[in-house]
């Protein structure tokens, strides 16, 4: 069945009847989408991808259904089926497939195009390169109005600085004449859900619209589609983090290597968990409250191709489970899973990443390490105390100030007054908005250029400041693992060449050594010859950290290391930094916009905002009692699983930008 | 001073001394070569001038004077623009270029749109489309292969020996242009159309593409409204090339199509050791050649907004 035949009791206008139940052959109770047994088939050079298999998915007008899963597991793939656009040759069946009572297995190209944008609107998975880059941002967001025919050209401007102004772009008649580049993430992610919506359309798909922004941005775009769907549109949120779809999410369907394993009311689903695979996303995502956990990292295995999917990586595994797979059954009222033994989640076993925690961490005193920024009458912050940290200092940065000239001229500040300790074998999360001079620090620190004032000293020596003559004896001991270091290697290295480089000439162990350390990250040696090109993402990053540890340094840099990976990915390379650090006894310098990582990997965090420390402190201190406002506000802002939909207000942006 | 006109001051320096450099490579060039320009400027070897006629030819070009101080006499003209007198013609270089300037320029600039209007043509009705991609290929590579004399030749068999539609040689009209516009224009849009072709298919595959179908924009609207943009980038980029073909090109045209023009000016002062001429085509085509990459520079700027931040 294709796309592209036609439907023969439709008119040449091809308007799709719009309320509940307006088709002949009517939804049942008011469905906007229906879709059972959907299927995709990619065809690509090494074969035909069974991208989506037997999905069934529905969603009222006014909801919002949430579809989660791992990267590649078929999340975008079926909403672009939605859409007519799974792509050149793709195979589309499915046994019903309508949207607003219209069978979308019969539209011509012409009705497809009518549909999209005036109906459906779509935000395109990464923001960064979905805006045109040579067009404003005024024309690309006017552009389904225009395609439409929904507006003269004379209110165009007008309608476009609405739109934007309605998704809390701030000057949107300024903004309209530039260009993407000139905009932050944020910003972009909003120019384009402003597009999507900007012909009102009954449904709105929207594919990853948080990843990669920080969580304050994160919860002003998940309040502006909330705001969405409390105006009556259908909302199809797409995410593979649970954390960022469970304040929106009325329904959630679990997607895995193409087949929706799970599906049922968003609280239900997340209070308990039915499938194997959604404990395991569960379990995945970081937390900012309760207790510390160790969180299991998830075992990484390709999904299996005959009987059930996650046989390979399910801890509940036995012969049928190998050999037949689980057809969908119902599990409690508007539940469905896919599984021989649902709702029966244990915790798996432990895995060889995860060591115990270690129970005698060194905690500081309340008053010694913990140190806020006190706010001085004439509203500037005066430098915190750093607080005496217990064991040998490291690193200690101690009073660094780093400005750059802005494009206008004027000169910002990116860093301002900062000084910490980095204690030996310890990890110290620097957390903070993005702008807030996170990286500019670790630059600073690994001396890619020097501070304009402050010092920054290595094992109590000189270490900023000195010639690079005399810095590069003791250059290997700091390492930096950012968040793609092999994209900077030459593509046709080998895995073997990007480790084999990092070791120092003097101990040149070869291949021996490579394996090691390649074992030391859990890879197998089979890598050893592969690019970079042909690894995932988790493996690239293993192979950047076991880089890092060649020539077995004494601190490791990490800039938002994990912010580019899904979550169950993140979570084993988590574990994979907690166990190194234990095992090689590296202290690491942690980087991140994600307040649940940091919480989970560190042992201290220093909450950054405009380039100053407002608080330093115990992980555990700052999370359970912040002391700045700040801090508190940051925390607020963290998209949790245990509120479940509607249970917490949206942040305004206000609430963040006040004093610290 | 603002960054722009800061970039234009710096782009007439180097246009300056890109003249110098053309004009002393000319002067070099001329000086290299056998012949004795009196000789020339006497009617040549024919003439049989005595040596008393020579001898005041020489004193009154200057030609008696050594080297080095020919070449800063010379310099000292071209500042005022001043390129002396034709060897051959006996009237001034200026003159003898501007007569035959608009013949050259008519061919240069038609068979220029003719050739980038085929290619964009060509690339937007074949890009993402296999068969149709298959057949536009293989007609580029005939044309980028063949020489132009060759496809001209090959032309005023078919159209004008044989069909009579276009006139066989001559100056006369618009009728007369359209052979020696199509083949000054075919050497040019093999190339082109591959690399408009490649650089639309490449924008047709980024995510804002997806994007914009997904707003329900026609195929036509998003080859036209965003991808030729991007194409447009690659394109522009190689028009220096393009330039550069079109002004050889030239020559070997007006010499098929028996044209006047600056084409065949450069090529019988070359033969006949013309130095006034052949420098101030020279020049000519220097400058020519600067003024427009400076203005595709602009271009660029225009097209690519990222652009007009960096390297001002
Ligand atoms: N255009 C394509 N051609 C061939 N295969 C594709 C194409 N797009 C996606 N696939 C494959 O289809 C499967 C599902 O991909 P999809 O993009 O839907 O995953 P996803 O869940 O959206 O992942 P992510 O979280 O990384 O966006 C994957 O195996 C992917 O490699
Ligand atoms: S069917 Fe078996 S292998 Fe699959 S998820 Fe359920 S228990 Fe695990
Ligand atoms: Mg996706």
């Amino acid at each position: 069945m294709t796309a592209a035949r036609a439907e023969p009791d439709t008119g040449p206008g091809g308007e799709p009847h719009t309320g509940p139940g307006g088709g002949p052959g009517a939804e049942p109770a008011g469905h906007l989408v229906t879709v059972e047994g959907l299927s995709v088939d990619l065809p690509t050079r090494q074969g035909v991808v069974h991208a989506v298999r037997d999905v069934s998915l529905s969603l009222r007008a006014g909801e919002c259904l949430a579809v989660v899963g791992e990267s590649g597991s078929g999340k975008s793939v079926t909403a672009r089926a939605l859409l007519g656009l799974a792509g050149d040759g793709a195979d589309v069946r499915a046994r019903t497939l309508t949207f607003a009572g219209r069978d979308l297995r019969r539209l011509t190209p012409r009705q497809w195009r009518l549909l999209r944008g005036r109906h459906i609107g779509y935000v395109l998975q990464d923001a960064l390169t979905s805006l045109d880059p040579l067009r404003r941002v005024g024309d690309e967001v006017a552009e389904p109005l225009e395609v439409h025919g929904l507006a003269s050209r004379d209110d165009l401007d007008e309608l476009v600085a609405g739109l934007l102004a309605e998704v809390g772009v701030p000057d949107p008649g300024e903004r309209l004449m530039q260009y993407p580049h000139e905009l932050s993430g944020g910003l972009r992610q909003r120019a384009l859900i402003a597009s999507a919506i900007a012909a009102r359309p009954s449904l709105l798909i929207a594919d990853e619209p948080t990843t990669a922004l920080d969580v304050t941005v994160q919860a002003q775009v998940l309040a502006l589609l909330e705001a969405r769907r409390e105006a009556g549109t259908a909302v199809l949120l797409i995410s593979h983090d649970l954390a960022v779809v469970a304040r929106l999410a009325d329904h959630i369907a679990i997607l895995y290597a193409g087949t929706v394993v799970e599906r049922g009311p968003a609280a239900d689903l997340l209070a308990a968990p039915a499938h194997p695979y959604t404990a395991e996303l569960l379990a995945a995502v970081p937390t900012v409250d309760g207790p510390r956990r160790e969180v299991p990292a998830p075992r990484s295995a390709p999904p299996a191709e005959t009987g059930c999917p996650y046989a390979p990586r399910c801890p509940l595994a036995d012969d049928r489970c190998a050999a037949q797979a689980p057809p969908p059954v119902a599990h409690g009222p508007g539940r469905e899973v896919r599984c021989w033994h649902p709702g029966t989640v244990r915790p798996g076993p432990p895995d060889p990443d995860v060591p115990p925690l270690p129970l005698d961490r060194p905690a500081a005193p309340a008053g010694g390490a913990h140190a806020v920024r006190p706010a001085s009458p004439n509203g500037r912050a005066a430098a915190p105390a750093a607080g005496p940290a217990p064991g040998r200092a490291v690193v200690t940065v101690r009073g660094i100030t780093k400005r750059f000239r802005s494009p206008g001229g004027s000169w910002r500040t990116a860093v301002d007054d900062v000084s910490f300790d980095l204690v030996a074998g310890e990890a110290l999360g620097i957390v903070g908005e993005s702008g807030s001079g996170k990286s500019t620090i670790a630059r600073i620190v690994l001396t890619e250029f020097d501070a304009d004032a402050g010092s920054v000293l290595l094992d109590g020596q000189a270490w900023s400041g000195l010639r690079e003559r005399d810095r590069r004896a003791r250059r290997s001991r700091i390492q930096l693992v950012d968040q793609d270091p092999l994209s900077s290697f030459d593509p046709r290295f080998t895995v073997e060449d990007v480790v084999a480089e990092a070791l120092p000439r003097a101990r040149h162990g070869g291949r021996d050594r490579v394996v090691a350390l390649l074992g030391q990250v859990g890879l197998q040696p089979g890598l050893l010859r592969r690019r970079p090109g042909q690894l995932s993402g988790g493996q690239r990053q293993r192979v950047a950290i076991a880089r890092a540890l060649a020539p077995a340094p004494d601190v490791i840099v990490c800039d938002e290391p994990v912010s580019a990976l899904d979550v169950t990915v993140q979570a084993q390379i988590l574990a994979l930094l907690t166990r190194l650090r234990r095992d090689a006894g590296v202290s690491l310098l942690f980087i991140s916009h994600d307040l649940g990582v940091i919480r989970q990997v560190c042992d201290r965090v220093a909450v950054m905002k405009d380039g100053a420390i407002v608080e330093i402190g115990d992980v555990d201190t700052v999370f359970r009692s912040p002391r700045a406002v700040y801090t508190t506000a940051l925390l607020a802002a963290v998209p949790r699983i245990d509120a479940g939909p509607h249970a917490r207000k949206p942040v305004s942006a206000t609430d963040l930008k006040g004093p610290p | 001073m603002p960054p722009l006109a800061r970039w234009l001051a710096r782009r007439l320096t180097l246009t300056l001394f890109v003249l110098w450099g053309a004009a002393t490579l000319a002067f070099a060039a001329m000086r290299l070569v056998p012949g004795d320009p009196a000789r020339i400027i006497a009617g040549g070897v024919q003439a049989n001038a005595t040596p008393e006629v020579l001898e005041a030819i020489r004193t009154q070009y200057g030609l008696a004077e050594p080297v080095p101080v020919q070449y800063v006499i010379f310099l000292g003209r071209l500042v005022r623009a001043d390129l002396g007198d034709s060897y051959q013609l006996g009237r001034a270089v200026s003159g003898v270029i501007l007569e035959q300037l608009g013949a050259t320029v008519a061919l240069a600039a038609g068979a220029a749109v003719l050739g980038f209007t085929l290619a964009l043509t060509l690339a937007l009705l074949t890009a993402g489309r296999p068969r149709a991609r298959a057949l536009s290929r293989a007609l580029e590579f005939c044309a980028l292969s063949t020489p132009g004399f060759w496809i001209g030749i090959l032309l005023l068999t078919a159209f004008s020996f044989r069909l009579h539609w276009f006139p066989v040689l001559g100056n006369d009209g618009v009728r007369a242009l359209v052979l020696p516009w199509i083949t000054l224009a075919l050497s040019i849009a093999g190339v082109l159309a591959q690399v408009t072709r490649e650089g639309l298919e490449r924008a047709l595959e980024q995510p804002f593409a997806l994007t914009a179908r997904s707003r329900g924009a026609t195929e036509n609207r998003i080859r036209l409204r965003h991808a030729l943009r991007h194409a447009a980038l690659p394109v522009l980029t190689l028009s220096g090339w393009a330039l550069g073909e079109l002004l050889a090109g030239v020559v070997v045209v007006e010499t098929v199509f028996a044209r006047q023009g600056l084409g065949q000016v450069i090529v019988s002062a070359v033969n006949g050791r013309d130095f006034p001429v052949v420098t101030g085509v020279v020049v000519l085509a220097a400058l020519t050649f600067s003024l427009i990459n400076t203005g595709l520079d602009l271009l660029y700027r225009a097209v690519d907004p990222r652009m007009r931040q960096v390297a001002l």
